[in-house]
């Protein structure tokens, strides 16, 4: 069981920190798609059936496929295609560097702290239980919930859909087409 | 070294990779995608502390991760839309060039 905790954790990080040292931004998003399984693995791994049912429709599902169209829709040109070019050295020695040293104040700080003795057994939620306690006890955090999506929604399509330079609306694809580019 | 322990090392890693990310890479979306890693870290600790001492209410631990999951969605929908549309003023989604505002 430790065994293939560990080996998750090994594919998720792995994936994750290979994602995020590439040049090329298709490798990244494909990577994460791993990384984002790798964090549904664990979910069932944990017994979180639910929520790792969530995860890959979400995150596996829908944000990376949001993300591989703002990479297609943002390419700089033809020649490079999708590769950016490095960060400056200093700013990424000082981001590894602020990395780096958090995660030795948070593995200090985890390792160190006196965790009583973890239960043997995953708690067992059904999806109908789920399913009535979010309407019930937390039925106006989901109507928030919903409002929230909603707005984002809507804020998302104007800021993307409407162009200010020439006062009208057009849509999101014509602009960004590689034969606009000056 | 309980799997307790292990469980919050490995999101305390997951956050920090992607911390570094977002601190060290100048593509917007890489920033993005890193702070996304930096939310499922928090997801994981959730589940991992749900799973090990469920307490009282053993609902509680996966109704945060789904409110969180639907709220992570909107911030990645409006974190591109943003992206498109400062690429659509500037042509290029670089961090250091997006300082129009800047005093």
């Amino acid at each position: 069981m430790t065994a293939a905790l560990i080996l998750i954790g090994l594919v998720m990080l792995g994936s994750a920190a290979a994602a995020l040292l590439r040049r090329n931004l298709i490798h990244s998003a494909l990577l994460l798609v791993a990384s984002w399984a790798g964090v549904a693995a664990f979910y069932l791994w944990a017994g979180a059936e639910f929520v790792a049912f969530a995860q890959v429709l979400v995150y596996v599902g829908a944000i990376s496929m949001v993300v591989l169209f703002a990479v297609l829709l943002t390419r700089q040109d033809r020649v490079t295609g999708f590769l950016v070019e490095t960060a400056s050295r200093s700013r990424g020695i000082s981001g590894i560097i602020v990395g780096a040293c958090l995660f030795a104040v948070l593995s200090a700080a985890v390792s160190s702290s006196d965790l009583p003795e973890a239960a043997e057994t995953a708690p067992s939620v059904s999806v109908k239980v789920l399913g009535l306690t979010l309407m019930r006890q937390h039925g106006g955090t989901l109507l928030v919930t919903g409002v929230i999506l909603t707005v984002a929604l809507l804020g998302a399509t104007i800021l993307a859909a409407t162009d200010t330079q020439e006062g009208g609306a057009r849509t999101p694809s014509a602009p960004n087409s590689p034969e606009d580019q000056p | 070294m309980t799997p307790l322990h292990l469980c919050l090392l490995i999101s305390s890693g997951l956050f920090c990779i992607g911390l570094a990310g977002a601190l060290a890479r100048s593509n917007t979306i890489l920033v993005l995608l890193g702070i996304e890693l930096m939310l499922n870290a928090a997801n994981l600790n959730f589940i991992a502390f749900w799973r090990f001492h469920p307490g009282r209410a053993p609902v509680d631990g996966v109704v945060f991760v789904l409110f969180s999951i639907a709220v992570a969605a909107a911030e990645a929908a409006v974190g591109i839309a943003l992206i498109i549309a400062i690429y659509r003023h500037q042509k290029n989604i670089k961090l250091q060039e997006a300082n129009t505002l800047k005093g």
